[in-house]
């Protein structure tokens, strides 16, 4: 039997918000606490996803949609049609209603209340999710600023649990600059911990051996990250071929309709654009929660699929309700 | 049950190699659910359709095409699409080394570990040299026909391999400007110092449970046995209207609770 929830070979949690998002938002605005201080944010993502969205086309160059089929029909079936459950192993399922599932979401909170400061060489980069650029959407910067220097000049950085979109994170708000920003960590338990890998005892090396590396080591140091290695070669290579093509005309297809908008293509350039007016203390308004994806447990009460993505033209359908969307997730 | 490698490469460092095998440091967790007919609880299929027939188009009749710009498709073959991927390789190329702290977070993607792979005494030695001098490889290799670059680290004897990001999806935290303000009150600079202080403790990353997941599993299992739960609610907080009084109160409260670690 064909799987319903994974179909989507290409779109990971994180594609599915950078199609959602026309142009950069914050993800998500509140109060980022510490003690009984209260402090207004907006956080945005620190990373974009780029690629150039693949569709599938019919013979006459329309761009096709989704449907869902049950196992004997050949009608599409709407959303009163389905109902999500979890599989046993024994084959069966349990059925999960929305209303169970909405009992069992996080209490709506707009708030991330920092209760413990930890030093951030502590924070082992091997719990890192997502990253986050927070900024301040107080009149007032003051509290931004006090917090800011405070953590940077202890070396520390604060940790909390958060509720975005209807899902519960674990995140770590950094000081650098005197700009907040924050990365969502796994949970412990998503972290398989070295010794499930059964490896071999740690050998002790030889002396002259280590000392062989170190030189190697040495030799190319470097002070800082050379991001230029760091260019996606493969997306400039498709778009290479692409540009070709498009400029001799080849297998090119133009339509009217297009729900894209400017989401895939938006350039990092845009949400830097975004981010420093932010952080200069110009408002920018949140996002409207983006609509469902996966069903999972970040998000587990919208059907996967069901809603017209940029990557396919579908006929608007009915719907409920508007889920809200994680901004962070587990990537494939 | 051991769990088997995801993949073999070999670090090439100079003319070191050191031979590794690559195995996924993240598990996951998420509880997932299936779309299921209403009708007979069976797993839907999914069908792409043209939109305006709402008939089902057959799979030798789809094409593929990139969307270069709104309204402008290309189409591809597969055979294109095969000529664009990187030659596979077992090379993890280090091209360079920074300070350990010199990497920040937004640039890191996934984690992996790597274990030694026929020749232990020279994976030691690469990973003690790694910690004796605090620094990170940048490595490059190609798997599973993509090009992926990342931060080579090494912990307590074992060489994790972090992938990161691509330049330009990555926003530059030092191009951020600050945010403008008046010069801060020192003294409310020294009370805020000493709430953090106080609110100081030891990361536990364990200490922290995914308790949504949890009450997921929970309604599962209640379901599947017959019942029914209810969820407690959060309890609310309120805040004073100034930062000073918020400082101090903040400090007041917790050196009642006479806190020494954090809850």
């Amino acid at each position: 039997m064909p799987r319903a929830d994974n179909d989507e070979a290409t779109a990971t949690a994180e594609d599915q918000d950078e199609a959602a998002a026309a142009t950069p938002r914050p993800f998500w605005s509140g109060t980022l606490s510490f003690g009984l201080v209260s402090i207004p944010v907006s956080l945005f993502p620190a990373s974009r996803r780029l690629s150039v969205p693949l569709r599938m086309l019919a013979p006459d160059g329309t761009p096709l949609a989704r449907r869902y089929y049950g196992a004997d029909d050949d009608k599409p079936l709407g959303e009163d049609d389905l109902v999500r459950g979890y599989e046993l192993d024994d084959g069966s399922y349990v059925l999960l209603s929305d209303e169970e599932l909405e009992a069992a979401d996080p209490e709506k909170s707009r708030d991330i209340d920092l209760r413990l400061f930890v030093p951030v060489a502590e924070v082992d980069p091997i719990y890192f999710e997502r990253g986050y650029v927070l900024a301040s959407s107080a009149e007032s910067t003051k509290a931004y600023r006090l917090l800011a220097k405070v953590m940077e000049d202890q070396g520390q950085c604060g940790i909390a649990t958060f509720v975005m979109r209807e899902s519960e994170y674990l995140i770590a708000i950094f000081a650098g600059h005197g700009v907040l920003h924050a990365q969502t960590l796994r949970f412990a338990d998503e972290v398989r911990p070295v010794r499930s890998l059964e490896l071999p005892e740690p050998q002790q090396a030889s002396a002259s051996l280590v000392k062989s590396f170190v030189q190697a080591i040495d030799r190319r140091t470097k002070k800082q990250l050379d991001t230029r290695e760091l260019r996606d070669v493969q997306l400039a290579a498709l778009r290479e071929h692409l540009e070709h093509k498009r400029k001799q005309g080849m297998d090119v297809i133009h339509t009217e309709q297009s729900d894209s908008g400017a989401g895939p293509h938006a350039e990092i350039i845009d949400l830097m654009e975004v981010l420093k007016r932010s952080l200069r203390g110009e408002q920018v308004e949140a996002e409207r929660p983006a609509r469902s994806h996966r069903a999972r447990s970040r998000n587990p009460k919208r059907p996967a699929k069901t809603r017209p993505s940029p990557h396919e033209r579908a006929r608007p359908q009915p719907r409920k309700r508007r889920a809200g969307r994680a901004g962070g997730g587990t990537e494939h | 049950m051991t769990l088997r490698a995801m993949w073999k490469g070999t670090i090439c460092l100079g003319e070191h190699n050191v031979p590794v095998k690559l195995y996924a440091a993240v598990e996951d967790r998420d509880v997932r659910l299936h779309l299921l007919h209403g009708r007979d609880h069976a797993r839907v299929r999914q069908r792409m359709v043209h939109p305006e027939t709402e008939k089902p188009v057959a799979a030798e009749q789809i094409e593929r095409a990139y969307e270069t710009e709104p309204g402008v498709f290309v189409r591809v073959e597969q055979a294109e699409l095969d000529a664009l991927v990187p030659k596979p390789s077992r090379r993890i190329e280090i091209t360079h080394f920074v300070p350990h702290d010199a990497i920040e977070h937004p640039w890191f993607e996934r984690p992996y570990y790597l274990a030694p792979d026929g020749d232990p005494a020279r994976y030691a030695a690469l990973v003690q040299a790694l910690e004796h001098r605090h620094r990170i490889g940048v490595a490059h290799w190609v798997m599973r026909k993509r090009y992926y670059s990342g931060a080579l680290h090494g912990r307590q004897g074992t060489l994790r391999l972090f992938t990161l990001r691509k330049l330009e999806e990555v926003v530059d935290l030092t191009e951020l400007p600050s945010p403008p303000g008046r010069a801060l009150d020192p003294r409310e600079l020294s009370l805020a110092e000493k709430l953090v202080e106080t609110l100081s403790g030891a990361f536990d990353p364990a200490s922290f449970k995914d308790e949504h997941r949890q009450r997921l599993l929970e309604l599962i299992e209640q379901k599947r046995k017959g019942g029914k739960i209810k969820q407690p609610r959060a309890p609310r907080k309120a805040a004073p209207e100034s930062l000073s009084g918020a400082l101090q109160a903040s400090l007041k409260q917790l050196m009642k609770e006479d806190r020494h670690a954090p809850s």
